[in-house]
């Protein structure tokens, strides 16, 4: 169990200690400092609701599709039925499913914002991710704004099958026609990104961002250790490992990350030109 | 395939063309007569002796010349593709996953899983079909995308993710065939379609029966029962609207008249092409959109219908054993 989310599941608790400093903190303290280690800057997960509050000015968030729910497609069960897991995790989360949509506000830029959430079932992506994600571009597309995507997922959602590999292909083809457009798209990656995810929307990115330390990679860890038998380097699938070999832009430490958005967001800002049509 | 119909203003199963349309395709689930559990069509979309892509690509197309590399790091065996030609259609780009009929070609092929450069080399090529206004086929046959290290470090999910989005755009009609094993990701790369189809045996999967039961049951031998839990089989991939249609098998399996199997898939493959080529590039493109946009299932109930599920209060949540 990743230490992030122990602190959220036991809140009686008033401190933490620090993975990686051993350094204890109080939650409080940690909240405030938006899940980041005071004394080493590591990075615990932080929830979507929360990482909203962090990116967008303040109040101008408004959601949308708040009603959307999965179906049972496949009528999938494992060790419980997909209709109680998804139940379960409603109550547990007090979300519908793995991703909050929104139009929102950042240093003044109307943006679209959709947030993964890694705390409904893993961040799964089924066909509700893929269906939320997909009405975001394509409001930005009508909108001509922004588009940006947090994601912190395990990839796509084996309880809808063949079906959530299939939003794979939803949201890139979305995400093509605001290419085609010339509206920029955000992807910024959190821990952890991985399988489906990182292998549709998390890796197309006009700019692609990874927090520190996040896991970002294809394969499941023990998969790839599984298929060289041996152990993996450390520091493989990190932030800082993809962003050595090529695959993103920078990687932002979350004090910074706001900021950081809105630089580009001016930067890419529709040029007089482009205005022009839109008179 | 019913945007594509409406696109032609199809009123009969005949059509408008010169060639029935539908030749011996399978179009409807209900049609189907349960064969094969699904454990049954992983043993054979898995079968050695299946035709694999190369001996299909000969047997369907003449004077194939395959086209190596992806012009940055390597040619990958287990990515084959170049220009052939076919029956009443002319020259068409084709790219498949080979996977081996022995152990040595398996190994020499990776077993049909594609490294980063496979998928960059397929994107060449859809680029080629694009530019030359070539109709693209694909053949999918893979276990899944190569997962070692070497792999992630030259960035196998940024490659994947851009064959297709390139796929999602590209200007030129596109038939997928799945083959015989459609694993995940790395098949959808190259899966992308107007039209996709799968033989009658064929499976297609988010994730493999073997990798679903070690997840999701914690046990390996739980793969049976993944496999129908799944519903990975041709059979239920067309009632879930994922695949077009079903290229019917021998009643033992393509692999004991791979003849007559490959038969099937010429005259199912000349039939879509006839059709897509008539349809103007932006209708197609539109309707290519539409065909992904609405495959999924959600359940949106009216504004206001249904009261919101309140979080949990703490106090409950923390006096929940852990
Ligand atoms: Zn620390």
């Amino acid at each position: 169990m990743p230490f992030g989310r122990q602190r959220k599941e036991f809140p009686s608790h008033l401190w933490t200690q620090c993975p990686t400093c051993g350094e204890m903190l109080f939650n409080k303290q940690l909240v405030r400092n938006h899940n980041v280690c005071t004394k080493c800057d590591h990075h615990f997960r932080l929830g979507a609701r929360e990482r909203i509050e962090l990116l967008v000015d303040k109040g101008s968030f408004t959601e949308h599709d708040t009603e959307l729910t999965s179906g049972d497609p496949l009528g999938f069960s494992d060790q419980k039925p997909y209709p109680v897991r998804i139940q379960q995790s409603q109550a547990k989360s007090g979300e519908k499913d793995a991703a909050i949509c929104g139009t929102a506000m950042i240093d003044e830029n109307a943006v679209e914002l959709a947030v993964m959430d890694f705390d409904f079932m893993g961040g799964s992506m089924g066909s509700v991710v893929g269906e939320k994600l997909t009405r975001a571009a394509e409001r930005a597309l009508a909108n001509r704004t922004p588009l940006l995507i947090v994601s912190s997922s395990g990839g796509a959602r084996m309880q809808e099958g063949t079906l959530s590999l299939m939003q794979m292909a939803k949201i890139l083809g979305a995400l093509h026609r605001l290419d085609e457009a010339g509206l920029p798209y955000f992807s910024i990656l959190t821990d952890p990104t991985t399988g489906g995810v990182l292998a549709s929307f998390a890796s197309l990115g006009d700019i692609i961002f990874a927090e520190p330390n996040a896991l970002v990679g294809f394969s499941g860890a023990r998969v790839t250790s599984e298929t060289i038998g041996e152990k993996l380097p450390k520091g493989f699938q990190r932030a800082e490992f993809v962003l050595e070999h090529g695959f993103i832009d920078q990687v932002v430490p979350r004090a910074q990350l706001r900021d950081r958005i809105a630089y580009f967001l001016n930067a890419f800002r529709p040029s007089a030109r482009d205005l022009r049509w839109s008179l | 395939m019913d945007v594509v119909d409406r696109l032609l203003g199809k009123k009969t199963t005949e059509g408008n063309g010169h060639l029935p349309e539908d030749a011996g395709l399978i179009t409807d689930a209900a049609s189907l007569t349960a064969q094969r559990t699904p454990w049954q069509s992983v043993q054979l979309a898995r079968e050695l002796r299946r035709p694999h892509s190369i001996e299909v690509i000969d047997g369907l197309f003449e004077k194939f010349q395959e086209l190596h590399g992806d012009r940055g790091y390597r040619d990958d065996p287990a990515v084959v593709g170049g220009i052939a030609e076919l029956d009443g259609v002319g020259p068409v780009v084709v790219v498949a996953q080979q996977r081996g009929s022995t152990t040595e070609e398996n190994i020499a092929r990776s077993f049909g899983m594609p490294y980063p450069e496979g998928y960059r080399k397929a994107i060449r090529l859809y680029r080629m079909a694009e530019k030359f206004h070539l109709p693209l086929v694909t053949l999918v046959d893979t276990p899944g995308a190569y997962p070692g290290p070497e792999a992630e470090e030259r960035g196998q999910a940024e490659a994947i993710a851009k064959s297709i989005a390139t796929m999602c755009g590209l200007q030129t009609p596109i038939v997928a065939i799945i083959l015989g094993e459609g694993g995940s990701g790395g098949a959808l790369a190259l899966a992308v379609g107007d039209v996709v189809l799968a033989l009658q045996n064929a499976i297609y999967s988010v994730i493999s029966p073997e990798g679903a039961a070690a997840i999701l049951w914690r046990s390996a031998t739980e793969a049976e029962r993944a496999a129908n839990a799944l519903k990975l089989a041709a059979s239920d991939l067309l009632r879930l609207g994922i695949v077009d249609g079903l290229i019917p098998e021998p009643a033992g399996g393509a692999h004991t008249d791979p003849q007559a199997t490959i038969g099937a898939i010429k005259s199912a493959l000349i039939v879509q092409l006839d059709r897509l080529g008539r349809i103007p590039i932006a209708d197609l493109l539109a309707a290519r959109y539409e065909r992904y946009r609405h495959i999924g299932v959600v359940v949106e109930p009216l504004p206001g219908a249904v009261p919101v599920a309140k979080k949990e209060p703490f106090w409950r949540r923390i006096m929940r054993p852990a």
